[in-house]
């Protein structure tokens, strides 16, 4: 961002140093070795020059003036004391005032350890005090929502959060109430700081003022141990601090890095922590008999699992999951079914993603730091705030501090919109349509057509919904990669999907991004191989609709619960239901497992070691810092028992074995290494070459031509951040945020239906749900939304259409 | 000491100086045809420039300069009249807001067209609510008249008015907080620069004058920059008005030409101390000035330069005289409370410094202070303010922190045996020393104008 910035000489407590120029001198000197205390001043967010504990000493035409180096860039020829008497004296008097009030409760403060006031208190403080006076007294820590508790006596009132939350997140539910010595950080009345951001301020308070209540008096810092990671929570794989105390996962951190998250993290990213502890992770391994699950060994498992396997022809038997964990897992998954099992029908989506090849090798493909130098963003796909919340703030960040001009298309208004130059909202079904009309720049979308017309322009593509037709996001694409140097960042959200994809856990791909069709990559795959059975085969629908007609006999299931996240439940239900042999690999009793004869139990967050691969196709170091729950095991050791136990070997005896395997088997992973990952550059990842390096698959989207539906009805259903998902539901800090799910409404259709906010509708697609009634404005008329998979919502589906019915008095 | 540029009107017709009625009768607006009629915008500006008129706020910065400062090319600008009046013991331009508004309104027109302003703003303190209604009759009445709004007197020139008034914040007197105010956000200052001139009102080229500054403007432009500057010494130009309270016996605004001695004002204006008692001391130009004494200062000169020479300010004209009955810690311990009070709170320095000082104080007055108490308040100060020197060196993003050293500072350099014989330990068997708030008790029932 900045290497082009020229070098300036300024003396450094008597030093001529080299910096770059336009940098606060904060920075500058920090670079240059020299610690100027600080509180409020964050790399990541405005300067604000408020706590001025980094006053320092410049030497000016009228002068020395004590400056505060956060706010104050450095020049050509500056003559800067840090350590002078009057800078020191100055920089002691400001820790003595922040620590007058400060009720020194140390012992008692989750900070205590790591906080930076106590470490520049003892670094720069004066080490006693003078104040004998009463110190301010607050309430002790209230709650400001339910993750977070507010302690205003050991508040400094350094304006981080209530930055973070206007600057970066967009929800500024915090702000500064009174003057003075009364000056205080807090809610709104009746408005929590329900912000999905929150954890972040935790983390970059100074002090202990800000406390989340699932770390709370968990453990002393000096306990801690930590390794950093990466949270496969969503597809952006924001860099994570694994934090244990005995071996236990008490908190995560975000890790400041350019590439990805910027430090920063979601609340369901960070309060995740705690489900591998949760007391009902399956641990071991479960074998159903006359209808119920006990307990078994892992050999008996093993056995019965591949002697049912074994026994169905090859093709009968598919797989559906693959995209909850790392690479090396979801590589075993895809070579034991293609060339132990012998199947071509595998699928790591489950009917709610993209075309795999489209979203695996579409080209150009943005970085997220493309975001950084866009002259113009189009976002035609989730609300990123729900689906990709960390990717949410990197284009908050682009739009409001870097200019860029934010062209969003969505069925309803999303959590961006107050920040985007024009939104066009359009009736889920007529997606086609407004393409045409925005491509030929008609009417009423002529300001956002001409927008687009400046470049770069970087093109955020996915689904806007699980009702509407993956072939949309194609055509759009398409329409992006026509416009002026533009790149387009193909949206899916689930963990390590893309990984999954690229380690051919796909009906149409082979590990590496490269084709089913592709002969020569084929046979370049046998050498390692063996076998590799032929393509391409069923994807997830087809797998499920194929187990229901006795096409295909069994199912692995591979951390996929397609009874929840599948958008037709009944063609799931149906499918599980009637397959012969079903074993789930799972942390968790879910709706599919349910259905499953075997439940091999598998390891998750900070149990498993190996790579993951995000959005931009970077790949990145997962750690493992704890031992696996009770008798759970990582999924390639698992697979590669299975093997075994059916006559085969895949040969590898970890991990990182298989991560070697991958570098010489996947063209696009070709010799990238763990250490790599680990140190330098690396540490933020490697983006993964287009198709001019080692990728061999090509793919230029297309306009498949999707037909509009005509039905009045249409269904709007796409996620929330917080669902009725295993992760969450087993979460303890967040699994109470879920909402229960409402039915939204156009006011209009409303009135139709003479129901008013609060009201029941029964709702009917592939299932039937009854919810009460939000009106939103914001919709089609005759569009309804229903957001996915929570309580009430699950079991709806994602038809295109649906039947809507009031709930009379009563009835209800 | 007769000549009268602002006080004249509400003087000769006290009953309805603030009518446009009566204001036209005098003389009113026809500066204004005048400046429309037949003066450039930048004609106007020289007159101002020529006139070497100093801002009457507090810092005294000379308005042709600060006119200048404006980028040539960037539009909107706003003229921003402050009329946030705060300052214990100033109380100008509440009166001439109150008795000759129309003279201000006329002041922004002239002001605007030479600034080539087209929407003015007029920020008044919230506890001046009469002046306030006073002054948007007058704009309403402008209106009317055809002195605001669309081709103003069909000159082609348009302009509108906006009368702001505020929350009940001293620090929204400073011009960046009082921007950020009028924006609806927190009063709190910003960091300069950028300066309000180029990045002011809605991050807009913005001129923020004071509301006696701006009054001045019709006379000058009516009688030229060069008769304003041949007022009074060069340096402090044209006549001031100086809000005179405290133990005085005759309190009130008085229109001055600069160059008059202290003891000419406190005695022959103020008519001296009430019940002829012992001058001890007096604030010379706003709480936040350093306090000025008998022996050194009753014949030296009321100027601008003269009372900085002397290390004090001229401020906001206001003077708050202090007889031989002041308990001098309970006087500075009013001073710095209402500075503690007043602090936004975003700087460290400031907010907690200031109410550390206060309580240091109280504690001092309630008879428990202890000798290590003068020590601490100047270190405290010197926190605050590195080197406890004048103009005041600062630790903080607006001056209002090192403001709160002032009086203590003068309690210090003055009255040290005072401060010392309230902190000595108590004599056997005696009472605690000082122990006696009732100096804070007068301040309070006296309120502005009888400190």
């Amino acid at each position: 961002m900045s290497d082009d910035r020229p070098a300036v000489t300024i003396t450094l407590d008597g030093v001529d140093v080299q910096v770059e120029s336009g940098q606060a001198l904060i920075e500058a000197a920090q670079k240059a070795g020299t610690y100027i205390p600080r509180f409020c001043y964050h790399p990541r967010l405005k300067a604000a020059g408020v706590c001025r504990a980094c006053l320092v000493e410049v030497e000016g035409p009228r002068g020395t003036a004590l400056v505060p180096s956060c706010t104050t860039p450095v020049g050509d020829g500056m003559v800067v004391h840090t350590k002078s008497d009057t800078a020191k004296k100055a920089q002691e008097g400001v820790l003595e005032f922040l620590l007058v009030n400060h009720p020194l409760d140390c012992p008692v403060c989750d900070k205590g350890g790591e906080c930076p006031l106590q470490d520049q208190a003892f670094a720069f403080g004066a080490g006693e005090t003078r104040y004998v006076e009463e110190k301010r007294h607050y309430e002790k820590p209230i709650p400001i929502s339910d993750l977070i508790l507010m302690d205003r006596e050991r508040c400094i009132l350094c304006s981080r959060c209530t930055r973070f939350s206007d600057e970066i997140s967009g929800d500024p539910l915090i702000d500064f109430k009174d003057r003075g010595n009364y000056v205080q950080v807090i809610t709104f009345p009746d408005e929590p700081f329900a912000s999905y951001f929150s954890g972040n301020t935790v983390q970059i308070c100074p002090v202990g003022a800000l406390t989340a209540k699932p770390y709370r008096f968990k453990a002393r810092p000096w306990d801690i141990e930590a390794v950093e990671s990466v949270s496969l929570v969503d597809a952006v794989h924001s860099k994570i601090s694994v934090q244990t105390s005995h071996n236990e996962i008490i908190r995560l951190y975000g890790v400041d890095n350019d590439a990805t998250n910027h430090g920063w993290l979601s609340d369901k990213d960070r309060f995740v922590n705690d489900h591998v502890h949760s007391e009902d992770r399956i641990t071991t391994p479960l074998i159903k008999e006359d209808g119920e699950f006990r307990e078994a060994t892992w050999a008996e498992a093993i056995s019965l699992t591949a002697e049912r396997l074994g026994s169905f022809d090859g093709p009968k038997v598919a797989g559906v999951g693959g995209a909850r964990s790392t690479n090396e897992d979801a590589y075993s998954f895809a070579k034991f079914l293609r060339s132990v099992v012998g199947t071509p029908h595998l699928d790591a989506q489950l009917g709610d993603g993209l075309d795999p090849s489209f979203a695996a090798a579409v080209t150009p493909r943005a970085e997220i730091n493309d975001l950084e130098s866009a002259k113009t963003i189009l976002l035609w796909g989730p609300d990123l705030k729900e689906e990709l919340p960390v990717l949410y703030l990197r284009v908050r960040r682009a739009v409001t501090e870097l200019g860029a001009n934010l062209v969003i298309v969505h069925p309803r208004r999303t959590g961006l919109d107050d920040v985007a130059a024009h939104t066009i909202r359009y009736k889920p079904g007529t997606g086609p349509d407004v393409l045409r009309k925005l491509a030929a720049g008609d009417g009423e979308y002529a300001e956002a057509r001409s927008a687009l017309g400046f470049g770069p322009v970087v093109a955020l593509v996915g689904r806007t919904g699980l009702a509407e037709n993956p072939d949309l996001a194609e055509a759009v694409a398409a329409f992006s990669l026509e416009l002026p140097d533009a790149k387009v960042l193909p949206l899916l959200r689930r963990g390590n999907v893309f990984g999954a994809l690229d380690m051919g856990v796909a009906p149409t791909l082979l590990p590496g991004r490269v084709s089913v069709d592709d002969a020569a990559g084929r046979t370049a795959l046998e050498e390692h191989w063996g076998s590799v059975a032929d393509g391409p085969g069923l994807d997830t629908g087809g797998i499920l609709e194929g187990l229901a007609a006795g096409d295909l006999d069994a199912l692995v299931l591979n951390g996929a619960d397609p009874v929840r996240d599948f958008p037709l439940p009944s063609t799931a239900v149906a499918g599980l239901d009637a397959a012969q042999f079903i074993v789930a690999f799972e942390m968790f009793m879910s709706d599919s497992a349910a259905y499953a004869d075997v439940i091999l139990p598998v390891a998750g967050l900070g149990e498993i070691e190996g790579t993951a691969t995000n959005i931009e196709g970077r790949i990145q170091k997962i750690n493992q810092i704890i031992p696996s729950a009770g008798m759970s095991r990582p999924v390639w050791s698992i697979f590669e028992d299975l093997a075994l136990a059916l006559g085969a070997e895949h040969g590898a005896a970890s991990a990182g074995a298989i991560s070697e395997e991958i570098a010489a088997v996947a063209p696009a992973y070709g010799g990238i290494a763990w250490d790599q990952l680990s140190w330098g550059a690396g540490r933020d990842g490697i983006v993964l070459p287009g198709p001019d390096g080692a990728q061999p698959l090509e793919h230029a989207p297309s306009d498949k031509g999707v037909p509009a539906t005509s039905g009045h009805r249409v269904l709007h259903t796409a996620r929330v951040l917080y669902d009725d998902g295993v992760m969450v539901r087993h979460s303890s800090g967040i699994a109470g945020l879920a909402s229960q799910g409402a039915a939204h409404l156009h006011p209009r259709d409303a009135s139709v239906l003479a129901v008013t906010e609060g009201d029941e509708v029964e709702i009917r697609g592939d299932g039937e749900v009854r919810l009460p009634v939000v009106i939103d404005p914001s919709l089609a008329e005759g569009t309804v939304y229903v957001p996915f998979n929570l309580a009430r919502t699950a079991g709806l589906g994602a038809a295109a259409e649906v039947r809507l019915d009031a709930v009379r008095g009563g009835d209800a | 000491m007769t000549t009268s540029i602002l006080l004249d009107r509400m003087v000769a017709h006290p009953s309805d100086s603030h009518t446009l009625a009566r204001y036209v009768d005098t003389g009113g607006y026809e500066t204004l045809k005048k400046a429309l009629n037949s003066m450039k915008p930048e004609e106007i500006t020289a007159e101002v420039k020529a006139s070497n008129i100093r801002g009457r706020g507090g810092a005294s910065f000379p308005t042709g300069v600060k006119w200048g400062f404006l980028p040539p090319d960037t539009r909107p600008r706003y003229l921003v009249v402050n009329g946030d009046e705060s300052e214990p013991g100033t109380f100008k331009d509440r009166m001439l807001l109150e008795r000759d508004p129309h003279q201000l309104v006329e002041g922004i027109i002239i002001s605007a067209y030479a600034l080539d302003v087209h929407h003015a703003f007029v920020y008044i303190r919230g506890e001046y609510p009469k002046p306030a209604r006073r002054l948007q009759r007058a704009i309403d009445e402008a209106y009317e008249a055809g002195y605001l709004g669309g081709d103003i007197l069909g000159s082609g020139f348009d302009l509108d008015v906006t009368v702001h008034l505020g929350g009940g914040a001293y620090i929204c007197g400073e011009e960046t907080a009082l921007l950020s105010s009028l924006e609806g956000r927190r009063g709190e200052p910003r960091i300069k620069p950028p300066f309000p001139a180029v990045e002011g009102l809605y991050a807009k080229p913005t001129i923020v004058n004071n509301v006696e500054t701006i009054s001045n403007i019709p006379w000058i432009v009516a009688n030229g920059g060069a008769k304003y500057a041949a007022i009074g010494p060069e340096t402090s130009s044209g006549t001031r008005v100086m809000s005179l309270s405290g133990h005085v016996k005759n309190p009130g605004d008085y229109e001055v030409v600069a160059g008059l001695s202290w003891k000419e004002l406190i005695y022959d204006i103020g008519g001296g101390i009430r019940d002829d008692n012992k001058l001890k001391a007096w604030v010379p130009g706003g709480a936040s000035a350093p306090w000025f004494v008998p022996d050194e200062h009753l014949n030296t000169p009321v100027t601008i330069d003269d009372i900085a020479k002397n290390g004090s300010m001229i401020g906001s004209g206001a003077v708050i005289v202090m007889d031989e009955t002041t308990n001098v810690v309970g006087a500075a311990h009013r001073l710095v409370r209402f500075f503690s009070h007043e602090s936004c709170g975003q700087c460290t320095p400031c907010r907690e410094g200031t109410t550390w000082l206060e309580r240091i104080l109280a504690r001092i007055l309630d008879g428990y202070g202890r000798p290590e108490d003068i020590g601490l308040l100047l270190d405290v100060c010197d926190n605050i303010s590195p080197g406890l020197a004048w103009p005041p060196a600062m630790t903080t993003i607006c001056p209002l922190g090192p403001s709160a050293t002032a009086p203590v500072v003068s309690m210090m350099k003055y009255f040290r045996d005072e401060v010392e014989a309230m902190v000595s330990p108590p004599p056997s068997g005696g009472d605690v020393a000082g122990g006696d708030r009732g100096g804070e008790v007068q301040f309070e029932a006296g309120g502005t104008s009888n400190v």
